[in-house]
């Protein structure tokens, strides 16, 4: 009787252990993400994961080193440069919200608001401070929105990705929601970012090499080949969720905020090198 | 006589591309399910095999999946191979592979010619 009691709790025990595995921490996410790819990729180094497919695939690389030569991006920084400092009708300007050195901005986003319980990115706060100003809000995925971010990005390249852990409930519950968005299966085609992204990072879809997601949003706004323009962060993620037939959620949607706050948070200790330009 | 030429150019035009809509509508309608099959395996729009596994045949396969070859030693049972197809998620739930049939990316019919096509590779 004994015996079979022992055996059972032990039993008992061990059933539980994979769900007390589960409950890993922000912290434990970071480690477990990145050393994937660090032990995926072994001749890439942490920090050149913010080049994305060109930090593991040398033969597109060297296309792309040369396109960065004559960046496309670079009048695009310009004209962001010049709405910067453009004053609004009431005479104040993106100066007056976004106070301190510019170089510091890139790095300050996203963050959770406690007071309003949400994640701020870099996109909404260049609108809120055009609504607050009387000014009309930017549309959201490219054009002058995607110029300031890029003039913003550009003034802080190399300020290190170190996005506040959370620790609160409420930021946990902005993380794991994000975290679920990421690793869910979901579209038409039933596939998640993770698929591509992890497990298959490295791997061809056809002719295409698919990126690994460590490094993701350090090079955004970016200039992409295919759109021939620049855009923010969420238009690429609804072009990706459209590829897979999902349909795609409205850019600062609080489901692409959410994402934005966990691969930021996944990319902590790498630099942020935007804008980037990509195929 | 201007006038003339280009009345007259408008009509071959005009001929020429009812021709090739004719055409093509032919190539699509006719043909046996093997050669269906192949075509809806190769469309990015329909079966997309070509976007993760490398086959005979097939530009720029992709390596996310096994290749498609020696197919009937692979799967001497064509209705297991069929039910692959249909929803991967059965013998395996974290599969990459879209569920053709429940999510509806292909009718029956067409997921019965695709059948066809890969069990003959």
């Amino acid at each position: 009787m004994k015996i079979t009691m022992t055996a059972t709790i032990a039993a008992l025990a061990f059933s539980l252990m994979p769900f007390t595995a589960i409950q890993a921490s922000p912290a434990d996410d970071v480690k477990a993400f990145q050393g994937y790819f660090t032990n995926k990729y072994k001749d890439t180094k942490l920090d050149d994961y913010v080049n994305g497919i060109y930090s593991i695939d040398p033969a597109s690389r060297k296309q792309w080193v040369e396109i960065e030569e004559f960046p496309p991006y670079e009048l695009v920084v310009e004209n962001g440069e010049e709405l910067w400092n453009k004053p609004f009708a009431n005479g104040k300007g993106f100066k007056d919200c976004f106070k301190g050195d510019i170089a510091d901005m890139r790095a300050k986003y996203p963050h959770h608001d406690d007071k309003s319980d949400t994640i701020v990115t870099l996109e909404s706060d260049i609108n809120k401070c055009r609504t607050d100003n009387g000014e009309k809000a930017y549309g959201w995925k490219k054009g002058k929105i995607a110029a300031v971010s890029a003039y913003v990005a550009y003034q802080g390249r190399g300020k290190d990705i170190a996005v506040k852990l959370p620790s609160s409930e409420k930021e946990l519950a902005w993380y794991n929601k994000g975290k679920t968005f990421f690793y869910a299966k979901r579209g038409q085609l039933n596939m998640a970012c993770a698929d591509c992204h992890i497990y298959n990072s490295g791997n061809f879809i056809r002719a295409d090499k698919l990126g690994p997601a460590l490094g993701h949003p350090s090079h955004f706004p970016v200039y992409r080949s295919k759109w021939g323009s620049m855009g923010t962060l969420h238009r690429r993620y609804a072009g990706c969720n459209k590829n897979i037939r999902a349909k795609p959620f409205k850019a600062q949607s609080d489901e692409y905020k959410a994402l934005e706050y966990f691969q930021t948070i996944m990319s902590n200790g790498l630099k942020w090198n935007g804008p980037g330009a990509r195929k | 006589m201007r006038k003339l030429f280009r009345k007259l150019a408008v009509t071959i035009t005009a001929i020429a591309m009812v021709g090739v809509v004719g055409f093509s509508a032919s190539v699509v309608a006719g043909g046996s399910d093997l050669e269906k099959g192949k075509k809806l395996a190769f469309n990015k729009k329909k079966g997309n095999c070509l976007a993760c596994h490398t086959m005979t045949g097939g530009d720029m396969g992709g390596n996310i999946a096994p290749p498609l070859i020696a197919m009937k030693a692979r799967f001497p049972d064509i209705a297991v191979l069929k039910t692959q197809i249909e929803d991967a998620r059965i013998k395996n739930p974290a599969s990459f592979m879209p569920p053709f049939k429940p999510h509806g990316i292909l009718t029956d019919k067409e997921i019965n010619q695709v059948v066809k096509f890969v069990h003959s590779l």
